[in-house]
C-alpha cells in the first residue's frame, strides 16, 4: 500500500469511529500530536498534586485531610494512566519525564496559580476540576483507543473531585463571615484562570483543526468554554455567591451565557513561564525525581542481584 | 468503673490514635514528592490507612469522654485542639521523613510494633478495641510486607541505598525502645511483644545483611506526653484553621 | 517504490532504543520495566487488561497494581507480565486471521430453526 492509500485508509477509519490501536498504522504527525497531548495531559495530573498536596498537612478536620490525599492520589493514579498510554505510541515515560523537568514540555497553565487559602481547596475542585471534567469527557470518545480507554478510567474516578469541591465552597458559603469571604476571594482569584483552561480562541488556536479531524478532540475551545460558563453560572446561584464578571448575564436569543473578555496577555504570560508559581513547581518536580533517583537505581540494583542469584542456582 | 479507671482507657485510646495521626501527618508529606509514581501512590495508601485508624481511635475515645463527663468531644477536637504535652504519640511517629530509607524503615519498624499490637488486642475485652484492631491488622499486614521488602531492597540494592539504610536504622533503633516500656497509657502489657517484634525484625534484617543494633541508650517520653521538638511544628501547622477559627465548621 | 513505515509493536518494543528519534532521552537512568495489569474483578470471572506499571521486579510490580488499580476495590486476584514479553498479532493480518471466520454461520446457535415447542436446547 502506498502512503496515500494508508492515509486514506487511515482517515476513514475515523470517520467510521474506528478507534485506532498502538499497532495500527498511523501518520506521524497523528502519532506526534497524541504523544504531544497526551504526555501535557500527564504532566498536568502530575504538577496539579502541587498545588493541592500543599494544603494536605493544613485541612482543617481529619475527613477533610482524608478526602484531599485521596483526590491528590488520584491525581497521581490518572497521570500514571495517561503516561502509559502515550508509552504506547514508542515513547519512555523517562522521555517524557525528562522533557517536563527541563522545563520543554508544557501542563496546564492552571497549575502554576497559588492556592492561598483553605477555600482554594474548594475552588479549585469545582472550577477548574469541572472545566477539566467537561474536557475530559469529551476525551472518552478520541480516536486513539488507549488514550479513550485511560479516559474512562479517570472520568470515572474523578467524578467525586468535582463534588467534594463544591461541598467544601458550600460549607464555607453557610459559615463564619471570614469563611464566606474566604469563598468568595477564591471563587474571584480561580474564576478568570479557568476559563483560560480551555486555551486560545479558537480564531487563535493552531492545533485545533487538524485535531478535530483526527477526532483526537471533538469540540473547539470556544464550545467548551461555553459549555463551562454556562454550568457555572447556574451552580454558583446555590453557593449564594458571584462570579467576578460584570458582563456575565444570559443572553436570551442565542440561549447561553454572555461573559466578559479574558485578559489574553496574563494568559500568555503564564504559558511563556511568568505566571505566579511557574518555577516552584517545576523545582519542586525536579527535586523529587532527584531525589528518587538513588531510590529507582537501588530497586533495579537489587532485582538484578536476584534475577543473577535465580539463574546461577538454575544453571 | 471508676472514673480514674475510664480516663486511663481514655488515654489507652489516644495513644493509638495519635501514634497513627501522626505518623500519617509525616507521610503524607511524600504525597506529589515521592520518587516514583507508582510508589507515590503506595506510600499514599498507608497514609490513608493510618488516618483511618486514627479517625476510628479518636472517636472511640471522643464516645467514651462524652458519656463520663458532659462533654463533646469529636474526633476532630481530639485531632486539631490537643497541645503538644497533650499528645501521646510514640516518639518515633513525629521524627521527620529525611529520605526514602528513613521512612520505610521507620515504617518498618512501627508497623511490624503495630502488627503485634493488633493481634493481641483482637482479644481485648473492649469490644470496640477488639473490632478496631481486627479492621486495622489486615491493613497493617500489608504496610509490613512493603516496607520489609523496602528495607531488603535497600539494604541489598547499592552502596548508596545500604549506606542510607544504616543511617536509618542508627537514628531511628533509639525510638523502637519506648515501644516495650509499659506505662499507664498502655492498654496491655506491650514487653510481651517485644520478641515477637524482634524476631520479624532480624529475619528482615538478615535477608538484607543488616545488624540489630545492640545496647543502644532508647529515647522515651512520648507516652507521657514529653516529645521531641518536631511535634510543636507538627502539631502548629496541622492545627492551624482549627486554631485560628475557633468553632467553624469546616 | 520503497517507503520506509515506521512501526511500534507496543509490548514488542525493543528494550534498547526505542524511537529516540521522537525526543532525545539525555540523561541514562535504566527505567524499571512495564507491566502489563490483569485484574479479576471477582470470583469466577476472567481477569481483564486494566493498565500498567513500571516496577522493579514481579513482586513489586503486583504490588503496584494493587497500589494502584484497586483502591476502589476493583479486584480480588492481580496477574502481571513484563510488557516486552506479550506478543500480539498483527492488524494487517487482520483480513486472514478473521475474515475466514465470517462465513461459518453453521457454526452459531441461531442458524438452527427449530420447532418453538423444543425445550432446553
Amino acid at each position: 500500500m502506498s502512503l496515500i492509500d494508508l492515509e486514506k485508509s487511515f482517515q476513514e477509519k475515523i470517520d467510521k469511529e474506528i478507534k485506532i490501536e498502538p499497532k495500527d498504522w498511523m501518520p506521524d504527525a497523528y502519532r506526534k500530536t497524541n504523544i504531544r497531548q497526551i504526555s501535557q495531559h500527564a504532566h498536568s495530573e502530575i504538577v496539579g498534586m502541587l498545588p493541592e498536596g500543599n494544603w494536605i498537612s493544613r485541612a482543617p478536620s481529619l475527613k477533610r485531610k482524608a478526602i484531599l490525599i485521596a483526590k491528590v492520589q488520584d491525581e497521581a493514579g490518572h497521570g500514571l494512566y495517561l503516561y502509559s498510554a502515550a508509552e504506547t505510541l514508542g515513547i519512555s515515560r523517562d522521555q517524557m519525564m525528562n522533557d517536563l523537568n527541563s522545563g520543554k514540555a508544557k501542563y496546564s497553565s492552571i497549575f502554576n496559580y497559588p492556592t492561598l487559602t483553605w477555600a482554594d481547596m474548594g475552588a479549585v475542585g469545582w472550577l477548574v476540576d469541572g472545566a477539566a471534567i467537561l474536557n475530559q469527557v469529551m476525551l472518552c470518545r478520541t480516536s486513539y483507543g488507549p488514550y479513550a480507554r485511560a479516559m474512562v478510567r479517570i472520568c470515572k474516578e474523578e467524578s467525586f473531585h468535582q463534588r467534594q469541591g463544591f461541598e467544601t465552597l458550600l460549607v464555607l458559603s453557610k459559615g463564619t463571615k471570614e469563611q464566606r469571604e474566604m469563598c468568595q476571594d477564591a471563587i474571584n482569584r480561580w474564576w478568570w484562570p479557568s476559563l483560560m483552561m480551555f486555551g486560545p480562541k479558537d480564531s487563535e488556536s493552531t492545533n485545533s483543526d487538524q485535531s478535530i479531524k483526527w477526532k483526537i478532540k471533538r469540540k473547539t475551545n470556544d464550545e467548551l468554554r461555553q459549555q463551562f460558563v454556562n454550568m457555572i453560572a447556574e451552580q454558583i446561584k446555590l453557593l449564594g455567591m458571584t462570579l467576578p464578571d460584570p458582563d456575565l448575564k444570559w443572553n436570551e436569543k442565542r440561549n447561553q451565557y454572555d461573559f466578559g473578555e479574558i485578559n489574553w496577555e496574563e494568559f500568555w504570560n503564564v504559558v511563556k513561564g511568568n505566571g505566579p508559581c511557574n518555577k516552584q513547581r517545576l523545582a519542586a518536580r525536579n527535586k523529587a525525581h532527584d531525589e528518587g533517583a538513588w531510590v529507582r537505581a537501588a530497586a533495579i540494583a537489587y532485582a538484578d542481584k536476584k534475577k543473577n542469584k535465580t539463574t546461577h542456582k538454575a544453571a | 468503673m471508676s472514673t480514674m479507671h475510664f480516663s486511663k482507657n481514655i488515654n489507652n485510646v489516644l495513644h493509638l490514635a495519635d501514634s497513627a495521626l501522626i505518623l500519617a501527618q509525616r507521610n503524607s508529606e511524600w504525597c506529589a514528592h515521592g520518587p516514583i509514581l507508582e510508589q507515590d501512590i503506595a506510600i499514599t495508601n498507608i497514609t490513608l490507612d493510618l488516618i483511618g485508624q486514627a479517625r476510628n481511635f479518636y472517636q472511640y475515645a471522643a464516645s467514651l469522654i462524652n458519656s463520663t463527663n458532659q462533654k463533646n468531644e469529636t474526633e476532630d477536637t481530639l485531632a486539631y485542639l490537643r497541645t503538644e504535652r497533650e499528645f501521646l504519640n510514640l516518639l518515633i511517629c513525629e521524627l521527620p521523613n529525611v529520605d526514602w530509607a528513613h521512612t520505610v524503615v521507620r515504617q518498618f519498624l512501627f508497623s511490624s510494633f503495630q502488627q503485634q499490637l493488633f493481634l493481641a488486642l483482637q482479644e481485648n475485652t473492649d469490644d470496640a478495641i477488639q473490632a478496631i484492631a481486627t479492621k486495622s491488622i489486615k491493613e497493617t499486614n500489608y504496610h509490613v510486607k512493603w516496607s520489609a521488602e523496602w528495607v531488603i531492597r535497600l539494604g541489598d540494592g547499592t552502596l548508596e541505598s545500604r549506606e542510607r539504610t544504616l543511617n536509618a536504622i542508627e537514628a531511628l533503633w533509639p525510638y523502637t525502645g519506648e515501644f516495650f516500656t509499659n506505662e499507664p497509657t498502655d492498654m496491655m502489657d506491650v514487653s510481651l511483644l517485644k520478641k515477637a517484634w524482634l524476631d520479624k525484625i532480624t529475619n528482615v534484617f538478615l535477608e538484607a545483611s543488616l545488624s540489630v543494633p545492640e545496647n543502644i541508650f532508647m529515647h522515651s517520653g512520648g507516652k507521657k506526653g514529653v516529645h521531641t521538638e518536631h511535634l510543636g511544628f507538627i502539631l502548629s501547622e496541622m492545627q492551624y484553621l482549627q486554631r485560628m477559627y475557633p468553632g467553624a465548621q469546616w | 517504490m520503497n517507503i520506509n513505515i515506521r512501526k511500534f509493536y507496543y509490548g514488542d518494543i525493543p528494550e534498547e532504543n526505542n524511537v529516540t528519534s521522537l525526543s532525545q532521552n539525555s540523561k541514562t537512568e535504566k527505567e524499571w520495566p512495564l507491566w502489563e495489569v490483569f485484574i479479576r474483578s471477582k470470583q469466577g470471572l476472567d481477569h481483564k487488561h486494566a493498565g500498567s506499571v513500571h516496577a522493579a521486579d514481579a513482586q513489586m510490580a503486583i504490588e503496584n497494581a494493587r497500589d494502584v488499580y484497586t483502591r476502589r476495590q476493583e479486584g480480588i486476584s492481580i496477574w502481571v507480565v513484563e510488557s516486552k514479553h506479550i506478543h500480539a498479532s498483527n492488524p494487517e493480518d487482520a483480513d486472514m486471521f478473521y475474515e475466514p471466520a465470517s462465513d461459518k454461520v453453521y457454526r452459531h446457535p441461531t442458524f438452527y430453526d427449530l420447532p418453538d415447542e423444543i425445550k432446553h436446547m
